[in-house]
Parts: C-alpha cells; sequence; structure tokens
C-alpha cells in the first residue's frame, strides 16, 4: 500500500487520485486556492482605496490593548448568553485549529513534513477536543437558527431579503471541515489498528475517536479510500470557504482581527467632516457629508465587510424598537450589498449612486437618537454614529433638511437657541421671585467673575418646566460652597446636537462664540447639569477648562460630608435611576448618581433591567425634540413602562431631555398619577439639609460625645 | 426660463416679540432679527424648481437699502443665479404702489417670462403683485400653489381658494404670480451655503439706473401713510365649548362644517 511511516505516523504520500499523483494535485488546488484568495482579497480591498481618509494608526499600544481584550478576549460576546458562549466555542476552536489547518495543507504537498515531538502531540490532543467543540456548537447554532429562529435574526420585508439559506451553508461547511479532518484521523488510526502497526492516541469522546470506533470494522483497503476521499474533502472545503467568506457575512472571520484593531478609540465623540481637514481649511471641501459610497472612510467600509449579521445593534436601538424605519443592522448589511454589488469580485466597477434616495431613506437617517446602544452591544466594534452624521452632512450640504428641524437650525443660526428666544431674556431663569432671596446667580459679564462656570445651555435656560433643574442646580452649588456664575445673554447653544444632525458649520459658529465667552470670563472650571453640553464641551470643544456634570459635583460633596439628606418622607415612593445616553454609555457616569441616590435615607430603589450601558435612550435630546418621526409607539413611553415593570413609581432622570421625554410619555402612556419624574438636581436640591439642620446635627454630636463620657 | 422673484426682508415673527416702542408710532426694532419673508421663500424654491426641470435662471430682486442685502445673499446660497438691490435714497417710504413702480423699473430693464411675488409680505398688504402686474400689463393669479410649465408660452396653474378647494387655470407668459406657502418645501439653506456666496457681486440699481422719477416714489409718491401702531384691544377671548366629550365632539364637527374644515 502506498504510505510511509514518519515518526511513526502512518502519511499518505504518492498515493493517486484518479491517477494524479497526491503531491501534484494538492499543489494545484493550493496554488489556485491561495492565488484566487489574493485576488478576491485585492478587489475587496479596491473601494478602500478610494474611500475618505482615517486616522487609525495612532495609539498602538492602546489599540493592542483593544484587540487583546474585544478580539481574542471577546469580551461583548457574553452578554447574549446563549449565542455568546456558542461564538466563543467556535473562536476559540478556530484559534486552536487554526495551526493544525496549516500543518494539514501542507502534509499533502510534502514528502517528509512533519511535526516534531511530544508538543505536537499535546497540541494534537488539544485540537481534537477543539474540532468536536467546534462541531457541536456549529451544529447547536444551526438547530437554533431553524428551530427557535432568535427575532433578531429575522428580516423585516422593508430592509430587504435574509440569507437564511447561507448562513445554514456557512454552518455546515464548517462542520464539514471539522468532521473530514476528524475523518482522516480516524481513518488513519483504524489502519494502524487493522495493520496492526502502532496506534496514535486520540482523545477519549472527541470527534476522531469516535469515528475511529465507528469505521474501525472496515476492510484497510476501504479505510484507505476513506483516509484520502476525507483529506480531498478537508482541503477542498478548507479552500473552498476560504474564498467564499468575503461574498458574506463570514469575511468577517478575515477582517475582524483588522476591524477592532482600527477601532474608535473616543467615545462620545465626532468624526471631522474629513480627517487631515482643519477647520479653517473646511471652505475648500468641495461637498461635506457621504451621499456615495465612497465618501465613507476606509474604515467605515471595513465595518461594512465585518458585519457578522447578528442583529444585536439592532435589538437594542430604541428608534427601532419603536418602530421607526431604522435598523443599524441594516444600514451595514444595505451598505455592504451595495459595495458587493458595485465594487464587484469578477466584473466591472460601476459606482456614483446616491445613497440616501437609493438604499437609505431619509427618515431612516434621520430617526437615529444617537444614543449609542448599538456601538456599545456590537461585538466587532463596527460604528454607527460617526455613519449617521456623515449622511447627515450630506443631507444638509444639499438642503434636504425636515422642515421642522430647519425652523430650529434657522433659530439657532439668528438667536443662538432653537426656541427663537431672544438673547437679553436667557438669564430670566435666575429671576424667579423666591428663588432669587434665596440664591444669587451673578452673570459673568466683565464686571463679575467666579472660579465656576454653570453652563445652564439652552433647554434649561428656557423651557418654563425645565428652568426648575437650572434653580435647584444652582443652589447645590450654593450649599457646597461652590464660587460660580453664569454667562447669560453671552451663552448660545452649546451646539451638541447641531453637530450631530449635520450642520457642522453652524455647529462651529456656536463652539467658537462659547469657547470665546468662556475664556473672556476667566473661569478654571465648568460645571453643567445637562449631559448633551456636557459631553460637547468635554469632546465637541477643545482646550476648556476641566467640566463636570452636577451629578459628580454631588456624589464629591456627599463623599466629603458636605452635602447631607433629610430622610425620604413617603414611604410608597420607590425610586428607578433612568441613566442617560450621553452621561452613561457616552461618558460612563454610572456609579455617582447612584451614590447620590443611595445616600438620601430611606430612598427605596430598583433597577430598571435595561441601565447602565444598557439603558434604553428617553427619545433624544437637542434638535430630536423637534424632529417628527414616523413611529408605532414614542420611545419615551417603552422607558416608563420599564420603569413600571421595575416596580418603580419615580423615574430619577439626570438630563432636562430626558425629563421632557419622560413626562410627556406618563402622560401619553396614561400612567398619569401611577408614575411621577424627578430630576436628581431636584430630588437632592429637595432632600438637602441645609444650615438650620446644622443645629440638629450639632445635637446628635453633642448626643454621641455625652453618651461615651 | 429667466424668472424674477421679488422678495422682502421682514422681521421674523417666530425670532421676536413685537413690542410698541415708547413713543408708539413704530414697533420696538432694537432687537430684532429679520429674515426673507416666508411667501417669498416659497416662491424662490418653486423658481429653482421650475428651472431645475425646464432650464432658466433665476434672479432675486428687493427693494431697499444695504441691510437687506443679506437675504439676497441667503437666496443666493439656496441657489439663485443673481440677486439685485434695487436701492435709492428716493424709494424710502414707499407705499405698495412705490415698490412696484420700482421693480416695473427693473422688470422693464431686463428680461424676464415669469415673476413671483409672495402672496403677502409679514408686515404689508399682499398688494405689490397685482399691482406690479397691472403697470407692466401681464396676467396676473393670486395665491397660486402649484405651477406646470406647458409649453414656452403657457403655464396651467391651481389657485387656493375657500374650503380647501383649488381653481386651475391656464396663464400666458409672460406674467405675474404671487406664491401661497405650501407650494413646495423648501430647502435648508446653512451656514456653508452662505459662507460660500459671501463674496459674490450683488449689482445695485438707483433711480436713475432704471428711469424712475423720484417724484413717483417713496414718501413723495406714496398715497398711503401710515398713521399709526397700537395694540388691538383684548377681546373676550376663544369659545370654550362645554358639555360632555360626546357633545363637543358633536359640536366641534358641526363647527368644522360651517367653516369649511370637513368635507
Amino acid at each position: 500500500m502506498p504510505g510511509i511511516m514518519i515518526q511513526g505516523i502512518w502519511t499518505p504520500v504518492r498515493a493517486a487520485y484518479w491517477g494524479i499523483p497526491e503531491h501534484i494535485l494538492f499543489t494545484i488546488i493550493s496554488v489556485v486556492g491561495v492565488a484566487l484568495f489574493f485576488y478576491i482579497a485585492a478587489r475587496r480591498i479596491n473601494p478602500l482605496l478610494r474611500g475618505a481618509p482615517d486616522v487609525r494608526f495612532d495609539r498602538l499600544p492602546l489599540r493592542v490593548r483593544t484587540l487583546v481584550k474585544y478580539w481574542f478576549g471577546q469580551w461583548k460576546h457574553p452578554r447574549y448568553r446563549v449565542a455568546g458562549t456558542l461564538h466563543l466555542c467556535i473562536f476559540a476552536g478556530f484559534i486552536i485549529l487554526a495551526t493544525r489547518a496549516f500543518y494539514l495543507l501542507l502534509f499533502g504537498l510534502s514528502d517528509d513534513f512533519a511535526a516534531p515531538g511530544s508538543l505536537a502531540r499535546v497540541y494534537d490532543v488539544v485540537a481534537d477536543y477543539a474540532a468536536t467543540i467546534v462541531f457541536l456548537a456549529v451544529s447547536a447554532a444551526a438547530v437554533r437558527r431553524v428551530f427557535f429562529r432568535p427575532v433578531r435574526y429575522s428580516v423585516p420585508a422593508q430592509f430587504g431579503k435574509g440569507h437564511p439559506v447561507d448562513a445554514i451553508f456557512l454552518l455546515a461547511l464548517i462542520a464539514i471541515l471539522m468532521y473530514s479532518e476528524s475523518l482522516f484521523e480516524a481513518t488513519r488510526a483504524a489502519i494502524q489498528i487493522q495493520s496492526g502497526m502502532p496506534v496514535e492516541f486520540l482523545p477519549v469522546l472527541s470527534l476522531p475517536w469516535l469515528l475511529k470506533n465507528a469505521f474501525t470494522a472496515l476492510p484497510v483497503a476501504t479505510l484507505w479510500n476513506v483516509h484520502l476521499g476525507a483529506y480531498l474533502i478537508d482541503v477542498l472545503t478548507f479552500y473552498f470557504l476560504l474564498c467564499y467568506r468575503p461574498f458574506g457575512i463570514q469575511f468577517h472571520v478575515e477582517t475582524s482581527l483588522f476591524n477592532v484593531f482600527f477601532a474608535k478609540l473616543d467615545r462620545g465623540t465626532v468624526k471631522p467632516v474629513r480627517w487631515g481637514i482643519s477647520d479653517s481649511q473646511l471652505d475648500q471641501v468641495k461637498s461635506f457629508g457621504v451621499k456615495r459610497f465612497e465618501d465613507f472612510t476606509w474604515k467605515h467600509m471595513l465595518d461594512f465587510y465585518s458585519c457578522a449579521d447578528c442583529g444585536r445593534c439592532s435589538d437594542n436601538c430604541p428608534a427601532n424598537a419603536a418602530g421607526r424605519p431604522i435598523s443599524p443592522r441594516f444600514i451595514t448589511i444595505k451598505a455592504r450589498d451595495y459595495s458587493f454589488q458595485h465594487f464587484p469580485v469578477f466584473g466591472r466597477t460601476n459606482n456614483s449612486h446616491s445613497l440616501v434616495g437609493g438604499i437609505y431613506s431619509e427618515d431612516e437617517i434621520w430617526s437615529c437618537t444617537t444614543c449609542g446602544a448599538c456601538e456599545e452591544e456590537c461585538p466587532l466594534l463596527i460604528e454607527y454614529i460617526d455613519k449617521i452624521v456623515d449622511l447627515r452632512r450630506g443631507l444638509v450640504d444639499d438642503g434636504n433638511v425636515p422642515k421642522s428641524i430647519q425652523k430650529a437650525l434657522k433659530a439657532l443660526e439668528s438667536r443662538g437657541n432653537p426656541y427663537g428666544k431672544m438673547e437679553k431674556k436667557k438669564a430670566d431663569w435666575t429671576k424667579d421671585g423666591a428663588f432669587q432671596q434665596s440664591c444669587r446667580v451673578p452673570v459673568l459679564d466683565g464686571r463679575n467673575g467666579a472660579d465656576t462656570l454653570y453652563f445652564v445651555d439652552s433647554i434649561t435656560s428656557y423651557d418654563d418646566r425645565i428652568q426648575a433643574i437650572g434653580r435647584a442646580t444652582a443652589r447645590i452649588l450654593d450649599s457646597a460652597g461652590v464660587n460660580f456664575g453664569i454667562l447669560g445673554p453671552t451663552e448660545k447653544d452649546s451646539g451638541h446636537d447641531v453637530r450631530r444632525f449635520g450642520e457642522e458649520m453652524l455647529f462651529m459658529a456656536l463652539r467658537d462664540h462659547n469657547t470665546d465667552a468662556i475664556r473672556s470670563s476667566g473661569v478654571k472650571r465648568i460645571v453643567t447639569s445637562d449631559p448633551h453640553a456636557y459631553n460637547a464641551l468635554k469632546h465637541d470643544y477643545k482646550d476648556m477648562p476641566p467640566v463636570e456634570h452636577i451629578i459628580q459635583v454631588m456624589a464629591r460633596e456627599v463623599r466629603s460630608g458636605k452635602l447631607v439628606f433629610k430622610r425620604v418622607d413617603n414611604d410608597s415612593s420607590v425610586y428607578a435611576y433612568h441613566d442617560p445616553c450621553y452621561l452613561g454609555r457616552h461618558n460612563q457616569v454610572y456609579d455617582d448618581p447612584r451614590e447620590v441616590l443611595d445616600a438620601i435615607p430611606g430612598l427605596k430603589r430598583v433597577e430598571m433591567s435595561r441601565c447602565r450601558d444598557r439603558s434604553f435612550c428617553c427619545g433624544g435630546g437637542g434638535l430630536m425634540l423637534f424632529y417628527e418621526p414616523k413611529e408605532d409607539e414614542r420611545i419615551g413611553v417603552k422607558r416608563v413602562r420599564m420603569a413600571a415593570e421595575a416596580g418603580a413609581n419615580v423615574i430619577v432622570t439626570a438630563c432636562p431631555f430626558c425629563m421632557v421625554n419622560i413626562e410627556d410619555a406618563i402622560k401619553v402612556s396614561g400612567l398619569e398619577g401611577r408614575m411621577t419624574a424627578i430630576d436628581l438636581a431636584e430630588l437632592v436640591d429637595q432632600q438637602l439639609m441645609r444650615e438650620p439642620a446644622r443645629e440638629v446635627q450639632d445635637e446628635i454630636v453633642a448626643a454621641g460625645v455625652d453618651a461615651q463620657g | 426660463m429667466d424668472i424674477l422673484v421679488c422678495a422682502r426682508r421682514v422681521p421674523d415673527t417666530a425670532e421676536n416679540e413685537i413690542q410698541l416702542n415708547r413713543t408708539g408710532n413704530d414697533i420696538e426694532r432694537d432687537d430684532l432679527v429679520y429674515s426673507i419673508n416666508e411667501p417669498d421663500n416659497y416662491a424662490v424654491e418653486e423658481a429653482l424648481q421650475i428651472v431645475a426641470r425646464s432650464g432658466g435662471k433665476v434672479t432675486v430682486a428687493t427693494v431697499g437699502t444695504d441691510d437687506d442685502e443679506e437675504i439676497l445673499r441667503r437666496e443666493m446660497a439656496m441657489g439663485a443665479n443673481q440677486g439685485v438691490l434695487l436701492s435709492d435714497e428716493a424709494f424710502s417710504g414707499s407705499d405698495g404702489k412705490g415698490i412696484a413702480t420700482v421693480l416695473k423699473g427693473f422688470v422693464q430693464k431686463e428680461k424676464f417670462d415669469l415673476i413671483l411675488t409672495g402672496v403677502q409680505a409679514e408686515d404689508a398688504g399682499a398688494q405689490v403683485g397685482g399691482m406690479l402686474a397691472a403697470m407692466l400689463d401681464y396676467p396676473f393669479a393670486s395665491l397660486v400653489n402649484s405651477i406646470e410649465v406647458l409649453d414656452g408660452n403657457r403655464l396651467k396653474i391651481s389657485r387656493e381658494i375657500e374650503g380647501g378647494n383649488r381653481e386651475m387655470s391656464e396663464i400666458d407668459l409672460p406674467c405675474v404670480l404671487s406664491i401661497q406657502t405650501g407650494i413646495n418645501e423648501p430647502r435648508y439653506v446653512g451656514m456653508r451655503g452662505i459662507r460660500q456666496v459671501a463674496s459674490l457681486e450683488i449689482p445695485t440699481y438707483g433711480a436713475p439706473d432704471l428711469g424712475i422719477d423720484p417724484a413717483s416714489v417713496g414718501e413723495a409718491g406714496a398715497n398711503v401713510k401710515r398713521d399709526d401702531y397700537f395694540v388691538p384691544a383684548l377681546g373676550k377671548g376663544a369659545e370654550i365649548l362645554q358639555g360632555t366629550n360626546e357633545e363637543i365632539a358633536d359640536k366641534l364637527i358641526e363647527l368644522m362644517k360651517a367653516k369649511g374644515g370637513l368635507q
């Protein structure tokens, strides 16, 4: 029988397949396979070379750490327990088996290739179990897809067709790969048994071991044919998969490493109109934003390739849950399908179609609240907010803006706030009779100075309901002994949402105006009660004094003992804290508000199941309040119901826009009378023990001393 | 098709609080923000859409002073090919007829196939369009809410009339139309667009350029003079419907039918 023993392992060399010598056949297969793969890869890289520039090679040590945590460590996967575990098995298996795949391929090419020594044996055992686990995992995944059909895999008709057969086909191919390589080993061991040769070790209950026991009884000649056949199938499947993967979601097997390495490192920021073009050079840019596919940066195009179509993003998207015509998953998949169609591997490139009005609708692009839930969930760290902002920039550049938003933008341009209210009335919220007597809020206009600026922003200054949050914040700062003032009429809107709605130049005008005003005031730090303003001052503005949200100030003063609270007097109130997107997810302030709430004696607090980084957006702030979306149910209504489900009857917010949306939702959902909302600053202001109560504290201290003495 | 849109800069009603000044002879103008009269903006958008379909160019003109140039630039940023300022000391204090006279002077200087005005200026009398047409002896239609180009010489237009109905007509070119809001959805003009037209040339024409006798315009030529500004006395307020929800709903439906809100 043709074959030789190498280090005790029987090797199929100088075998022949239908007359073709084995090493010639596999050399041809390998050359064709590798060449084809490189050609396909080059064609896939082609559109990226035409894309806009992106800055992704900076901070290499941080990028390596990100890679280790999110790619190698599969950090985000366990957020979905079942799918995450399955994927961990498949991924770990792939990493372990990658070495063996390589080894096996080379096997067929050379006469005397063999892995050295006992390390190989240990590796082989591990690899055998890995193959078994992968086989079971893909089988489980296939069963899950066919019989259990998780909702997030389904494809609503408006977003196109799904690829269910493709998904099963790919799982099947992986299963075949595992099976054939196990069969290869199993038949070799069976041959060894049958021929009385030393039998290689196969670990108990691994797939190769099971197959060996199943096949042992067959005659050697049959075993030999099965053995050769298994090898051929293994190699063909391997190369087929290699070349097929770039045509679908399996491409993420190759691109995931790069996608995670090049991931966005800065939360809460928005990319510039074009990397490499400074603000002053912007006038030279012919077209703003993304209008056609090539306007995306190369990294965003890589994102499209890397999507595994898992649906976790859309599953967490509040706009999608409310029935708005947006699904982050399909923003990516449609773009990927577009690139496959217009930059095909085989065939000519045909491009220059407009994306919005083509694969995307305008409503789709305006529906996003920029809450970041999608980005938080994606295991491949695919970005969405920058793409939405870029698409909006393109729409704004073409004048294609919904009417209600045009009105707000126009008011922002003429009056510096979206309500069109007069500048000279910006500080009127401080002039409320009772308030003015208890708390002095100086306007920092050159005559007055202070070390801290309370940046109030538009809604807190002008909205009748929200002004109460401003006053509560001012009283808290006062009680904490902070020397602060406001800018008053010279303060314009922070521009945070102007930027995220794509009006970059108006944003820059607002930012530059405010930057000057802040610098002229000479303040050394900034406090705000508005998370959108907080995020803007921290990430969109440059060279600002340190910025804090009032919650961070409160938490610090609670820890230092400066803020002490009265007992809550309503025993039936159950409080749930709603994490605002721009304080929570985008800036990761989760513990401070909870610390403050827990410092209030007698306060009963529950957590909603969607909290912290899984918090469910209230519906959106800033300019989103002016947008009239098509939706089945208001996003805020869903959130208010979540609070009721958690057993709460008071929702605590920390953002003026959340307050507006939630109070509105309470009325709309019919929960009026059974649910209320309060801002954390209002609650703290209400429960704060102030000066007169110091006497009570002194008495308590004195009583304590007496008791000891 | 060469289209002229006559525009006016007015205090923006959404972004101002209109109050009488201390002497009571005008509104307080210190803190006002201005913008293009809304119906005029719709007219420019309509002109741009017509030209995008049938070719041609759009000119926007205003009778005013240097301050009014900003609206011309804004409409140029929107896509108008040319802005023109008609300015002269003699024009100041013009009534509707005076403004129409100045515009007529400009129309006769150039050649336009179609002239659009807004149906009414937020601070004026809905008269300039009609007067201009009469002076030019052109056909005129007001409250136009749709325009279709039939061939080089005619338009099919629809006018808004009571009860939400529309009157369809054909009108010969050249003509004057006054445009009602809602005819289209005007595109957004952003800061970027305005910066891009910031240094474009806007020609200014005075009375001699347009062949206008100063005595026929301005305060001198005005037949209508403003007598007084005052805040009207407050009436008894809105009508509050009483009764059960069903009764109120029934009354509401009756009222809406009577006023033409329901068919």
